[in-house]
């Protein structure tokens, strides 16, 4: 990348990523704001006017994914950006967009959960991601940049393929990926593609008039529709699985990560190298379609995986049911904004556990007594009679 | 003649438009249609006043309503 | 000869409706799709449905329509209507879809003042569940969810959307009115028509809030639950007019230039 005319200048993942949907055609935003993501809806408040497009803050993530349902119906490029928890608040919108099978862009610029959580960076938000996240039986693609240049780049794809399968496109970077500035080349990646859209609502003058709905009560019509869907995502899966390769040539063990974790697994690998371990790191770009073909196919040369993630194992899972249990798949991560270092996965490529001293192990133990308080011994259950209507037992 | 025709298929016998003509035009017929509703009849066809109450309650725009006008110029050759 | 003087308003499909018999969703069917005919926008209007009994109205509505999420109609239209303000948007709500669960885009978009027109059918109950207590339920009525009838000290008391929409800076008109008799009828036609011409002519927010029958789940027969509505719930929600600034519209945004709405919808849309 950055081979392509454009000066190289300095910016904010959040910034490149909205002024790529910009030049990528998006004329209508609506979003909540909420950190890590607020430079998105900030920038295009300012940038979307300028060339004739809308921007308006909705009043909440429930009114932005709906508001760019509205939108994309009538056929303009439109997307919304948040952050976790306002993602998982968009569920049902997004699950009708695809049971409707209209365009969008959701970008999710993860931040730690559980719950509130935090504003510190994580990819908690990957099976929420690669498994629909809402109600009923489908997929979103999901691209998974791992720079500020493919924060500017993917909107162009994105827009794309949501376009060519008529189903939302998921961004899944995480708050790194948006707060940090790099060099980047702001300059389309290419021809601007886009599909023939035979379903926008736009009035029915000269044509009978069109219905977008995902809701089918006739006979079998939902189950006619699912198939058709299922279909749908196997041409998917077939034909979009991306993913980048560096030094599996040689590589005995491969690191498999993405986003974030595969920036850090890179400087593991470059360490690795220098002490004579040959490593190599594979990188999903499209977390759905997950890039099975190709770890199939490496795993023809390789025996050893480890998978790096900022989370307590999730992609992981796709890895050993894509590799079987022929395999050795290792794992690590850190959950709630830790982030491994390439020191901890060094020590994994060593095939040791992290020794991060006394100190650590103390904390996490102080943690794990102060937070689980259902430990044996702690609390007994007890048996009450019939609970009363304040909701506590009578006794 | 004033006249109203009643699409007795379309017709749920909700009996609305009993309820709202002023002259007692339409009853029950007691016999079901096809979707096993039991529609309304239009009796008394001299009394209808064509004010279309019963077109303007209708919820399934089952009702169609014509008025009598006299003919321009050759009166004579209106229909009785 | 005769003359016909009632008929099937032209964008009124030609098919039976799936409401019970005596529901007056189809009467407020019947004068949504007479507006359309007479403001002359059938070919420029897109009906957003809501999730409720009127969920299936792309079938009986002769225009563009799409479906949102239960409550989410307005948002849904919001977004249309931005991206291509040439586009006449009205949405169809029941109280359910509108006062409880889609409250919260109901009020922003009223107090953005986007230019969509509400058709808001309010029948004290939630239709399509099966007659659970809605936001609208009158205190006493028992509902399945309320079997020994709704008590405000429990569930509150009936929300009243025409008037919480005429405190709204952003709403041009706010009406409430009813379909139990001829003169109603004839009444809820004008408002409806008013609240069209909000969006013809003002660009503004209209909304009407029509109070409905629904015999199913009052167990009411049609003609008793018409009386219900004039009767008990006329008493708790006033029909009237509570708001309407469209002889002296406040100043809206400028309207957005031919060029720029041709640049967002039909150049963007066909150009990326
Ligand atoms: C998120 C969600 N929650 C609940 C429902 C179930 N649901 C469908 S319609 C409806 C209420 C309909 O009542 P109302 O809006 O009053 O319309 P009516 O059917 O009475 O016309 C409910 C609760 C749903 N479709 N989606
Ligand atoms: S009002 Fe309409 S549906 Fe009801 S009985 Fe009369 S004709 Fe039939
Ligand atoms: S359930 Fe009630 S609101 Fe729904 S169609 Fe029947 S009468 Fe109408």
């Amino acid at each position: 990348m950055g081979e392509r005319g454009g000066k190289r200048v300095l910016e904010k993942g959040n910034v490149a990523m909205a002024e790529g949907a910009v030049q990528a055609g998006c004329r209508c935003y609506f979003g909540y704001p909420i950190t890590p993501q607020n430079e998105v809806p900030e920038y295009l408040s300012k940038r979307l006017p300028e060339v004739g497009g809308v921007f308006l803050q909705a009043e909440s993530e429930i009114a932005s994914i709906n508001m760019v349902l509205g939108a994309v119906s009538t056929g303009v490029r439109a997307m919304t950006s948040s952050s976790s928890p306002g993602i998982s608040l968009m569920q049902e919108g997004i699950s009708f967009l695809a049971g409707s099978q209209l365009p969008a862009l959701i970008v999710n610029v993860q931040r730690c959960g559980p719950g509130l959580g935090g504003i510190k960076t994580t990819q908690g938000d990957y099976y929420q991601a690669t498994r629909g996240g809402g109600h009923g039986d489908y997929r979103t693609l999901v691209l998974a940049p791992w720079s500020v240049q493919e924060m500017f780049d993917f909107p162009f794809l994105a827009f794309e393929l949501a376009e060519k399968y008529r189903n939302p496109v998921l961004m899944l970077p995480d708050a790194v990926l948006g707060q940090m500035k790099d060099a980047v080349v702001m300059t389309p990646p290419g021809p601007i593609i886009t599909y023939e859209k035979d379903y926008v609502l736009d009035g029915a003058k000269g044509r009978p008039a069109r219905n977008i709905r995902s809701m089918y009560l006739e006979d079998d019509d939902q189950e006619l529709l699912n198939y058709a869907l299922r279909t749908k995502y196997e041409i998917m899966e077939a034909n979009e699985q991306r993913h980048e390769e560096t030094e599996t040539d040689d590589a005995e063990v491969v690191i498999v990560a993405y986003g974030t974790a595969a920036r850090l697994a890179l400087s593991a690998m470059q360490q690795a190298r220098e002490e004579g371990l040959r490593v190599g790191l594979f990188r999903p770009v499209t977390l759905w379609p997950f890039p099975a073909k190709a770890l199939r196919a490496l795993a023809r040369r390789v025996k050893r995986f480890l998978v790096v993630e900022m989370n307590l194992g999730q992609m992981v899972d796709d890895v050993r049911a894509v590799l079987g249990p022929e395999v050795e798949v290792d794992f690590f991560g850190r959950p709630g904004g830790g982030m491994p270092t390439p020191r901890e996965i060094l020590a994994h490529l060593h095939g040791r556990g992290v020794d991060k001293g006394n100190e650590w192990a103390d904390k996490v133990d102080a943690a794990v007594d102060h937070y689980v308080w259902w430990r044996e011994g702690v609390l007994q259950p007890r048996e009450v009679s019939p609970v009363g209507h304040k909701g506590v037992a009578d006794e | 003649m004033n006249t109203i025709i009643i699409d007795t298929e379309r017709c749920k016998g909700c009996y609305l438009c009993i309820e709202a003509c002023p002259k007692n035009c339409i009853e029950q017929n007691g016999r079901p249609n096809a979707s096993g509703n039991y529609p309304v009849q239009f009796v008394l066809a001299s009394e209808c006043i064509a004010c279309a109450l019963c077109a303007l309650v209708c919820p399934d725009v089952a009702i169609t309503v014509f008025r009598h006008v006299k003919e321009a110029k050759t009166a004579d050759t209106a229909m009785a | 000869m005769s003359k016909v003087i009632f008929e099937r308003p032209r964008y009124l499909c030609d098919k039976v409706t799936h409401y019970c018999a005596g529901c007056t969703h189809g009467t407020a069917h019947r004068l949504v799709a007479e507006a359309i005919e007479h403001f002359g926008v059938g070919e420029k209007a897109v009906a957003v449905a809501p999730a409720g009994c009127s969920v299936m109205l792309y079938k009986y509505f002769d225009v563009d329509s799409v479906e949102a999420p239960h409550g989410r109609a307005l948002a849904v239209g919001t977004g249309i209507k931005r991206a291509r303000p040439d586009l006449f948007v009205f949405t169809y709500q029941g109280d359910g879809d509108l006062a409880s669960i889609g409250l919260c885009e109901t009020m922003h978009a009223a107090n953005r003042g986007e230019g969509i027109t509400v058709i808001y059918v309010n029948n004290a109950v939630y239709g399509m569940t099966g007659g659970q207590m809605a936001p609208t339920t009158l205190l006493g009525q028992r509902t399945t969810t309320t079997p020994a009838g709704r008590k405000h000290d429990n569930e509150g008391h009936p929300l009243k959307m025409a008037e919480m929409m005429a405190t709204l800076e952003g709403v041009l008109y706010s009406e409430r009115v009813a379909l139990y008799d001829p003169k109603q009828i004839r009444r809820a036609r004008k408002a409806i028509f008013h609240a069209f011409e909000v969006q013809t002519k003002h660009n503004g927010f209209g909304f009407v809030e029509v109070l409905s029958a629904c015999p199913t789940n009052l167990h009411l027969s049609p003609v008793q639950s018409q009386k219900w509505v004039e009767n008990e719930m006329c008493a708790a929600f006033p029909l009237g007019l509570y708001k309407d600034v469209t002889a002296k519209p406040p100043e809206l945004p400028a309207a957005t230039p031919e060029a720029e709405v041709n640049g967002v919808s039909q150049g963007t849309c066909h150009a990326v």
